[in-house]
């Protein structure tokens, strides 16, 4: 459990944040601008808040009422940076070592072979960091983090310095750290899709506040939260069959769904993300269209945004499928809540980094 | 050999070696905190810090000389505090001398070592305090590895001051044979006695060499360290 409160005044900007996350991935999300890595500079102790409290699991990083404030080298951190920060006149082995120096005796660590072949670096061990491409270094970051026996992962925008090729390099590797590693990760992104693929958990921020706070399905599908055009839906499914065409067939809650060919072996459950712009909705059962998934539910909520648009929600199977469609259309249609409604998505809408490992501990 | 140079200069040649290093080693570590203090720290005085470090850079060297003496001559405060209290005098001794390189070097150990500092990103050094390591071992294993080409600079510098220095030493301590005569001073001396020229142009000469076989080697030193650091 991360519980965290966290006020801080600045001249032109104020933090006032509190959110309380389960364990497993908890992704701080919003705009540039929003506090995301004030935030976790203030738990990591490069940032000393007016006030506040910090706790993970029973551990107290910072309480100013009680008089805690802990020095940020006291907090058993493993934080990744967004250029790495990796040091310069260390060879990566020595960096990987780094943190391990100055941890405690006896605290629980990862096993450092098993890091080196989870993140693919051996071959560069004896390498220094001038010599390593931006994906490379970011991985050797994460590794050095988990090595450093923490009892809590930061990562603020690990992926932002890195170009989309590298960024499907990497983000699989924070799949199997949320999957494989019992310390809870603390994640900022403004990416929705990177947010669709980690976060058990999702807080929000704007302009410095929590604006939402919850399980990733939820808060996903809140367009107050994500921008209307960054909302989205996640749905579980799992791997059915790749077929021959090219295309795979996924079972989901709501029925079969079929994909580009994801990056997933049969039999694995997956999480995609539908992003609420890129689904229609039908009244009658659709025939005769192009789009091969349609998926029957009933309509949970209409919400009105600003402008033109509207976000409907559906209950397909028990899933939470958003869809961003204009007024005019849901006036059109007659749509209320607790009517039976057909959502219709497209395959090819569905990007790979749309699509990754679901995370099981969420799911359980 | 005794041809070439007198005993009387090679004493002068190895006071020189002497003081020069030890004004290098007192300044080092004092050169690398204020150096550290003056990049890094916001304090009270640190303007003052600043320009009395570099006064002995801008002042006419016969000045500073003079200010040693009425800061550290026996009747001086600070002479007359280490005379009483430790019995030990700087004034017309070879320490006095070290003190003054020591004193006019100081400057470029400081610029030197500070502007390495200040090229060290301290977003290294949060890093570093993230992983576990206190103030402290930051400085050791992450500023110190990276600031070490700007602390050879600086070193190299100071020694090559040291073994150069004539105003201030001169004017605090004097020209005597065995306490205070390095090379320059006794160039100066050689200059002035029928005869000496070719001496003083020999002492003059060692002293060139002195200076690039120094040079040299922090060069090399550099390079190395450089290559460490650098990585790629």
């Amino acid at each position: 459990m991360l519980d965290v409160a966290v006020r801080h005044a600045f001249a032109d900007f104020t933090l006032d944040a509190a959110f309380r996350a389960p364990p497993g991935v908890t992704v701080l999300f919003g705009r540039s601008g929003s506090g995301k890595t004030t935030l976790v500079n203030a738990v990591a102790g490069l940032l000393m808040p007016d006030g506040g409290r910090i706790k993970a699991g029973d551990w107290t990083l910072l309480d100013t009422e009680a008089g805690v404030r802990l020095k940020p080298h006291r907090r058993r951190l493993g934080y990744i940076f967004q250029e790495g920060r990796l040091f310069p006149h260390l060879t990566v082995r020595q960096n990987l070592a780094y943190g391990a120096w100055f941890a405690p005796k006896g605290a629980p660590r990862e096993d450092p072979a098993r890091v080196v072949e989870l993140l693919g670096i051996g071959h560069l061990l004896g390498r220094r960091p001038g010599a390593l491409s931006g994906g490379e270094k970011q991985r050797v970051a994460i590794g050095r983090a988990l090595l450093s026996a923490p009892r809590l992962i930061l990562a603020d925008e690990p992926l932002a310095a890195l170009d989309a090729a590298r960024k499907a390099e990497i983000l699989p590797y924070f799949e199997r750290l949320r999957d494989e590693v019992e310390v809870p990760i603390l994640y900022v992104s403004h990416s929705a899709s990177e947010v669709a693929r980690l976060a058990s958990t999702v807080i929000a921020l704007e302009a410095g506040r929590v604006v939402a706070q919850g399980p990733a399905v939820q808060v996903l599908g809140d367009a107050g939260a994500m921008g209307a055009r960054g909302a989205a839906s996640v749905l579980t499914a799992r791997v059915v069959r790749h077929h021959a065409d090219g295309l795979s067939e996924l079972a989901a809650a709501a029925g079969p769904l079929w994909l580009p060919r994801v990056a997933a072996r049969e039999g694995a459950v997956i999480r995609v993300r539908i992003a609420a712009h890129d689904v229609i909705l039908s009244r009658t059962r659709p025939e005769g269209l192009s789009a091969l998934n349609h998926l029957s539910g009933t309509v949970t909520a209409i919400r009105p945004g600003e402008g033109p648009g509207a976000l409907v929600t559906l209950d397909v199977g028990g899933d939470r499928l958003a869809a961003r469609i204009t007024r005019r259309s849901a006036q059109a249609m007659g749509l209320a809540t607790g009517q039976p409604c057909h959502a219709v998505i497209k395959s090819v809408s569905v990007a790979p980094e749309d699509v990754g490992h679901a995370d099981q501990a969420a799911n359980d | 050999m005794t041809d070439w140079l007198g005993p009387a200069e090679w004493g002068a040649v190895a006071l020189s070696l002497r003081v020069a290093m030890s004004a290098t080693l007192v300044s080092l570590p004092l050169g690398v905190f204020v150096a550290y203090a003056l990049a890094r720290w916001r304090f009270p005085g640190r303007e003052v810090l600043n320009v009395l470090v570099h006064l002995p850079l801008i002042l006419p060297p016969v000045v500073t000389g003079y200010l040693l003496l009425l800061t550290f001559g026996t009747r001086g405060p600070v002479g007359g505090f280490l005379d009483d209290a430790f019995g030990v005098t700087v004034a017309f001794r070879w320490t006095g001398a070290a003190l003054a390189a020591g004193v006019m070097a100081f400057p470029f150990m400081v610029r030197a070592v500070r502007l390495s500092i200040e090229a060290v990103d301290p977003k290294l050094e949060q890093a570093a305090a993230t992983l576990g390591a206190s103030r402290a071992w930051v400085f050791v294993t992450v500023t110190l590895p990276l600031i070490l080409p700007g602390i050879i600079a600086g070193t190299v510098l100071t020694f090559a001051k040291g073994m150069g220095e004539f105003g201030a030493t001169i004017t605090f301590v004097s020209n005597i044979p065995g306490q205070t005569r390095t090379i320059p001073l006794a160039i100066d001396l050689l200059l002035e006695t029928p005869g000496g020229e070719a001496r003083a142009a020999r002492l003059a000469g060692l002293s060139i060499v002195l200076a690039a076989s120094a040079l040299a080697v922090s060069e090399w030193v550099s390079r190395r360290v450089a290559a460490r650091v650098g990585g790629a």
